[in-house]
């Protein structure tokens, strides 16, 4: 009656071993569990000592990323019965460093994301009397690149960002052109330059797979890709129309 | 601020991508497949020869062959630097690839120059 499934998780403690080994975990199989209440499960009533990150458990804080079978997911929007009947193979976010079991070292990540300078960037220092107005059309054509949760399943999943760690990669390019897309915003030339350097957009080779595993149906590759286009457009510019070059 | 080459090679390459794909096919499965498989009654040598001689087909067919070129240069670069992990290569592979590309945009200028002008 009461079936089980069971849990085959990578862990990587330092101070015990260097290797990572799978240890496995058979845990209670209910429909209504996401992967994410079988580790809770596991820490609370099999094994306190195992590290993962979760926070909100409802696809928001982006927290809980991970590998199940292979394939990037937030493990709080996975549900068991996908992979019945089993086992399960839960690794940590691939492209990442581990700290320690399911945890990864996101600050390379971080990094990025400042990089392309993500806040509204203003010619005039003085901010207006109230606030910025703007149509709902004009917040249309952002709002998509605004829903990224900062869950990583994009660098996970993206094989040039594998091979090459420095490649800005999906979500930070993706945060650029939500704001280069923003009317309030005038930084559009000066994000661009970062955008396009050489480890930004161009090492692109649109594989596609920072969108098909994207939660949050930002479509990063979509933003590289307008981002290619425009800067393209720019690129000839400048040859054309010289004296625009400021 | 540095300029970059990149947005050239690749307005190349994607202009490239989209005439290839739009025409290449069709163009390979009439010339290649179906006339010579007599599907289609064959124009003739002195028919296709006036066709070719036409300036707007010659400029049609030197960009859709030149800019084919650049496509596969530019896709054929990447693979090697990806596929075969062999980015420390990188200008070498670029001079190959680009340069291929540039060689046969240049014998396919001379040969239609050749043809319009007998
Ligand atoms: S773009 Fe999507 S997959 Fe990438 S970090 Fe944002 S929400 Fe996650
Ligand atoms: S726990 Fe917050 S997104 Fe999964």
């Amino acid at each position: 009656m009461n079936e089980q499934i069971t849990l085959e998780v990578l862990r990587y403690r330092p101070e015990e071993s260097s290797k990572q080994i799978y240890q496995s975990y058979d845990v209670p199989f209910k429909k209504e569990w996401v992967i994410l209440d079988a580790l809770n499960y596991i820490k609370d009533e099999l094994d306190g000592t195992l590290s993962y990150r979760w926070s909100c458990r409802m696809g928001v804080c982006g927290s809980c990323g991970m590998m199940v079978n292979g394939e990037p997911v937030l493990s709080c929007a996975s549900f068991l019965e996908t992979f019945h009947p089993g086992p399960i193979r839960i690794e940590p976010l691939e492209n990442f460093p581990v700290v320690r079991d399911l945890v990864s070292e996101m600050s390379d990540f971080m990094e990025k994301l400042e990089r392309v300078q993500p806040w509204l960037i203003r010619k005039d220092e003085d901010p207006p009397e109230g606030e910025y107005l703007q149509t709902p059309s004009q917040l249309m054509d952002y709002k998509n690149y605004s829903m990224c949760i900062n869950c990583m399943l994009c660098y996970s999943a993206c094989p040039v960002y594998g091979l090459e760690p420095s490649f800005l990669g999906p979500a930070a390019i993706a945060l650029g052109q939500r704001y280069n897309l923003d009317s309030r915003d005038q930084g559009e030339k000066i994000r661009n330059a970062v955008l396009s350097e050489d480890d930004g957009i161009w090492q692109c080779t649109l594989v596609g797979e920072c969108s098909a595993v994207c939660p949050k149906d930002v479509d990063p590759a979509a933003a590289i890709q307008r981002l290619k286009v425009s800067t393209t457009v720019d690129f000839f510019k400048s040859f054309l129309m010289p004296w625009q070059n400021r | 601020m540095r300029r970059h080459i990149e947005p050239f090679w690749w307005a190349l390459f994607s202009s490239g991508g989209t005439l290839a794909a739009f025409f290449l096919p069709v163009l390979i499965f009439i010339m290649g497949i179906a006339i010579p498989l007599g599907w289609i009654e064959s124009p003739g040598y002195e028919k296709l020869f006036a066709l070719v001689s036409n300036l707007h087909i010659r400029v049609f067919l030197f960009s859709l062959i030149s800019l084919s070129l650049f496509h596969w240069a530019h896709r054929f670069r990447f693979t090697l630097y990806d596929g075969l992990q062999l980015k420390h290569l990188n200008r070498l592979i670029a001079v190959l690839c680009y340069g291929s590309a540039i060689t046969g945009t240049l014998m396919t200028g001379y040969i239609l120059i050749i043809f319009s002008s007998h």
